[in-house]
């Protein structure tokens, strides 16, 4: 009886499932698998053009060194931008979840997500605007301080971080924000008739409980910021060559699509390579 | 311990004054039971003392020092919250010990003091159980050790056993008593339970709408309300009011109620006679039987005088004869005449 009974209920799940798998299956498997194929070829298959299987466009990145300099470069500029992201937006999910109250709440994560909304290219361009030379942080610097200031960020890899933390802030705000939205205040209650300070509640008490979604944020700006393009070439000028730029280059200017896919797909071995050596780590702090 | 004391506390939220200049002293080892209706400031008094809430005027004096200049964290209280707030990232020891890890008590020192308490609040062997590996009686026991551990001056409890289901709740009301005595630490104990209060308390205070309206031992206050909300609210009470006259009390639809001691009495619940032939009782009137409700050894009998809603609780066996509903005599002893103030 019972046995049937869970059979129907195994059978309505999966009927009910259904659907889902069906979506990721056409919208994440089928383009990803094209990609794979793709990455053995020697030649885009369309266009009347000739192409058989290989594998060196994976071994081009083992035999030139450049491929690998620039992979650690944008992993490296991934670290900073997520923890440059976790510093200045657990700070801002803090204020907004436990601080203010009522109105200037709404206001305020207003102002979070607006990034989020602009397109990317007007968020981009508009801080090109800000950090070039003459542009107006270097006016406004130089008109307060009272020697000669030439302010020019433009074109530089300060300027490529200010403008992915710009773009990527929102995910950790959003992500801690919740997360210490969940932790009622009781707690932090209960702790200070327990005696503890401030620092004693965030390190025992906050962080441990936040941990879950400051690591979800973190994840959520690291994977794509290795990848990025757009923020480096825009505003990194020619200093802006990351491993996201050459795959984008391999799409778009060399049409060299199967090198694009097999760099692509070594950027997702790496990526998932980091997350599973953090993962012990991440564990801990979510327990 | 530490004799607590509050002077002329006032404390609005916009228009509502939730608490209206409270003047209480609670005794140094004293177990006192805050009682009052939904809203009737309870939980603002406590936290009051506690130093969660800035009162508007007036102090409060923990061992005749004033405390407005010590924060919460300096205060040395121990609280137990409503739904306990046990730190869900730790483990039963770890909650228990967060508060002598906080004071810098070395390691050794701390295991066996939290292993003490434990063993008070009947916990021993649940020191690595995470809080949601447990039951509702026993998160309460942690969250009790938890306050306790620190020796704190006051122990604060806000409804503590509100969500614990009723047999529960018996069992833990004697628990508790047991522990405070145990420990000796001046207790404040917030409830809206009257029956949790009079069991618990040596000393109750009752607030209404922010002020409070009576305080003394339970017996006392139970025995002599004074006044008709405390009547009501403890121990169910029906009210009656009219002219005095040489001869009694004169009642609006005419009665005279001899030896009635002022121009509104009360009388308890279970001092109420219903029979349906008139009674030889020189007090006795003319009532309407509205509903009988039966709930095991004890019945409720609800009843309609000239529109005042009135209760008699009896045994089942008081109450055989009667039918469902209709005209019946009320009648009581002139000693179970509760004499009260204007109210
Ligand atoms: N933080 C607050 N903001 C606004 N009103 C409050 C606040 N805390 C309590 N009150 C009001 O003060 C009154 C007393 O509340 P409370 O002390 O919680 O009552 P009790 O614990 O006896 O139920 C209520 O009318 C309540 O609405
Ligand atoms: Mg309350």
């Amino acid at each position: 009886m019972s046995g049937s009974l869970a059979r129907t209920d195994r059978l309505r799940a999966l009927a009910l499932l259904s659907p889902a798998y069906l979506w990721l299956m056409a919208a994440v498997f089928l383009p990803l698998s094209a990609m794979a194929f793709f990455s053995f070829l020697s030649d885009v298959p369309f266009g009347g053009r000739d192409w058989q299987f290989t594998l060196d466009n994976y071994r081009a990145f083992l035999e030139t060194p450049t491929y690998a300099t620039l992979l650690w470069k944008s992993v490296k500029l991934g670290l900073i931008v997520t923890a440059l992201s976790v510093l200045i937006g657990f700070p801002c999910a803090y204020v907004l979840a436990k601080v203010v109250r009522g109105r200037s709440r709404e206001a305020l994560f207003l102002l979070v997500i607006l990034p989020f909304w602009s397109n990317s290219l007007v968020r981009i361009f508009s801080w090109a605007i800000v950090l070039r030379g003459n542009g107006i942080l270097g006016s406004t610097v130089d008109a307060i301080l009272p020697w000669d200031v030439r302010l020019n960020l433009m074109f530089s890899p300060t300027a490529i971080v200010i403008g992915l933390v710009h773009s990527y802030l929102p995910y950790v705000i959003l992500t801690s924000y919740l997360a210490l939205q969940a932790i009622d205040d009781s707690l932090i209650e209960a702790a200070r008739s327990l005696g503890a300070r401030r620092r004693t509640i965030l390190r025992r008490l906050i962080l441990p409980l936040a941990a879950p979604g400051i690591i979800a944020g973190a994840v959520l700006i690291f994977v794509p910021v290795v990848g990025s393009f757009m923020e480096p070439r825009i505003l990194g000028g020619r200093r802006g060559t990351y491993y996201g730029t050459v795959i984008e280059d391999q799409f778009v200017a060399v049409f060299n699509w199967p090198l694009g896919a097999a760099l692509s797909f070594i950027l997702l071995a790496v990526v998932l390579g980091i997350l599973a050596l953090a993962s012990p780590a991440i564990r801990r702090a979510t327990l | 311990m530490a004799v607590v004391r509050t002077e002329g506390l006032v404390k609005t939220y916009g228009a509502t004054r939730a608490l209206d200049d409270i003047t209480l002293t609670f005794p140094d080892g004293g177990f006192f039971g805050l009682l009052g209706p939904s809203g009737s400031g309870k939980t603002t008094l406590l936290r009051a003392i506690a130093g969660f809430v800035i009162p508007d005027s007036g102090r409060v004096f923990i061992d005749d020092a004033p405390v407005e200049n010590v924060p919460v964290e300096a205060r040395e209280i121990g609280m137990v919250f409503q739904n306990y707030a046990l730190f869900p990232n730790m483990t039963v020891a770890g909650n228990v010990g967060f508060g002598l890890e906080v004071r810098k008590v070395p390691a050794a020192e701390r295991k066996r003091r939290v292993a003490e308490v434990l063993d008070l609040v009947q916990l021993g062997e649940l020191g690595d159980r995470k809080p949601h590996e447990l039951s509702g009686g026993q998160r309460q026991r942690v969250a009790m050790a938890r306050a306790i551990v620190t020796r704190p001056r006051v122990l604060l409890l806000d409804e503590p056993l509100s969500a614990l289901d009723k047999s529960l709740r018996v069992e833990m009301q004697i628990e508790l008593k047991r522990i405070q005595r145990e420990v000796g630490i001046t207790t404040i104990f917030v409830t809206h339970d009257q029956e949790e209060a009079l069991t618990l308390s040596d000393q109750i205070g009752i607030l209404r709408d922010g002020r409070l309206v009576r305080h003394g031992p339970p017996r006392e206050v139970y025995d002599n309300p004074r006044d008709p909300f405390t009547a009501q609210f403890l121990g169910e009470a029906n009210l009656f009011s009219g002219t005095p006259e040489p001869g009694g009390l004169r009642l609006a639809d005419g009665t005279l109620i001899p030896g009635a001691p002022t121009a509104t009495i009360a009388v308890r619940a279970e001092d109420l006679r219903i029979t349906l032939d008139e009674p030889a009782a020189p007090i006795r009137l003319r009532a309407r039987l509205r509903q009988r409700i039966f709930a095991g050894a004890m019945g409720t009998c609800v009843l309609d005088w000239r529109g005042n809603p009135l209760k008699a609780i009896g045994r089942d066996q008081d109450f055989a004869g009667l039918p469902a509903q209709g005209d019946v005599w009320l009648s009581w002893d002139s000693a179970d005449m509760i004499p009260l103030s204007e109210g």
